[in-house]
């Protein structure tokens, strides 16, 4: 179990470095900030292309995240009761973020053209 | 040249917590600090209390933190420590007294790899022969002493006493890479458990305090490519 999370941390290391370099030169390079707004991200969400890309760097950022909070927590909250509970929130809001988030890019439609 | 050794002190029959005390002594720079302890041990105070055996670097038996790092009593010199010196238990395992720390936890830590030849197959007439690139393969962590300097300064065995910690791996991976051994799977279990190599978080700790040089984050390292390699 430890191994798949050691290993996922690397892989996932390696490809959020593209994609979060990617997202890095559309949304602040090539565009910037102050000219995106609503009908920029619903005209990108037309295409699945856009979707899974957000898609895909959600799930590995949020996860990778996670696992380093997860880590942290085991390594420095010794006493039993607090660690049980800081995990616990953890993983519930973990799972709150990744839900609303998914649900969000799969189900975007956009309203008023 | 004359040196001031602040040396923490704890006797926990007597004292309530660790003190400080100090110590000066005449010395030649090319003095090792042993040679200082000694030298306060045996003329000034001989209540001060500390391991060596070999006072040599072979044994094993003097690691302690050093103005702040991990090293052997008989192999630092006291030219390169300054002229005020602190010396300290290693970091991590209860104090016995003064510099000796109890090592009993860390040996039974050693004793879970099974540091010692495992073998199924029929014992040969002769003797399993090994070519020279296979010795070389794991000639770095033969090199260990099992003095604990690297053990006590990893920030991953102060926040969890249950890592295996590197010394163990280190010896275990002496085994896991010898091509005469037969035990590597059982050892690499015991080694994927949630307290064994996983609690590495590549620190490099362990490399600066080993007083025989030897690479154990590379070690650990190849522990972890070889578990990699197993499962997938
Ligand atoms: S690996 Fe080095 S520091 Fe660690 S116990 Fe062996 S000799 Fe000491
Ligand atoms: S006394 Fe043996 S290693 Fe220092």
């Amino acid at each position: 179990m430890e191994l798949y999370a050691w290993l996922f941390m690397r892989v996932s290391g390696i490809v959020l470095l593209f994609l979060a370099l990617g997202h890095l030169l559309i949304m602040h390079v090539i565009h910037n900030v102050e000219t995106i707004d609503y009908h920029f991200v619903a005209h990108r969400f037309m295409t699945p292309f856009w979707r899974t890309y957000d898609l895909v760097m959600l799930w590995l950022a949020l996860l990778h995240g996670l696992n380093g909070a997860r880590t942290l927590i085991e390594d420095y909250v010794g006493v039993r009761g607090w660690r049980v509970f800081s995990l616990a929130s953890l993983y519930i809001l973990g799972f709150i973020f990744l839900a609303l988030g998914s649900l969000v890019i799969l189900t975007f439609q956009p309203v008023g053209g | 040249m004359k040196v001031t050794l602040k040396i923490k002190r704890f006797n926990p029959e007597k004292d309530e917590k660790p003190w400080w005390a100090e110590y000066t002594v005449e010395a030649e720079p090319t003095d090792r600090l042993l040679d200082a302890l000694n030298a306060i041990k045996w003329y000034q105070d001989g209540t001060l209390s500390f391991r060596r055996s070999c006072m040599h670097g072979v044994c094993g038996s003097d690691a302690m933190l050093i103005n702040g790092s991990n090293a052997l009593a008989c192999k630092v010199l006291l030219k390169n420590l300054g002229e005020n010196i602190k010396v300290e238990p290693m970091r991590g395992f209860r104090v016995a007294r003064d510099l000796m720390v109890d090592l009993e936890p860390f040996f039974d830590k050693y004793k879970q790899v099974k540091p010692y030849f495992i073998t199924h197959s029929v014992t040969p007439e002769k003797e399993r022969q090994q070519s020279p690139a296979e010795r070389e393969r794991f000639d770095d962590t033969t090199k260990c002493i099992l003095c604990g300097a690297c053990t006590t300064s990893c920030p991953s065995f102060w926040a969890n006493p249950e890592y295996i910690g590197p010394a163990a791996i280190v010896n275990a991976h002496r085994f896991v890479f010898d091509s005469r051994d037969e035990g590597r799977e059982e050892r690499l279990e015991i080694l994927n458990h949630r307290d064994g190599v996983w609690r590495c978080r590549t620190i490099f700790n362990c490399v600066e305090a080993c007083p025989r040089g030897i690479n154990v984050t590379r070690a650990i390292g190849e522990v972890k490519k070889a578990l990699m390699f197993r499962k997938l």
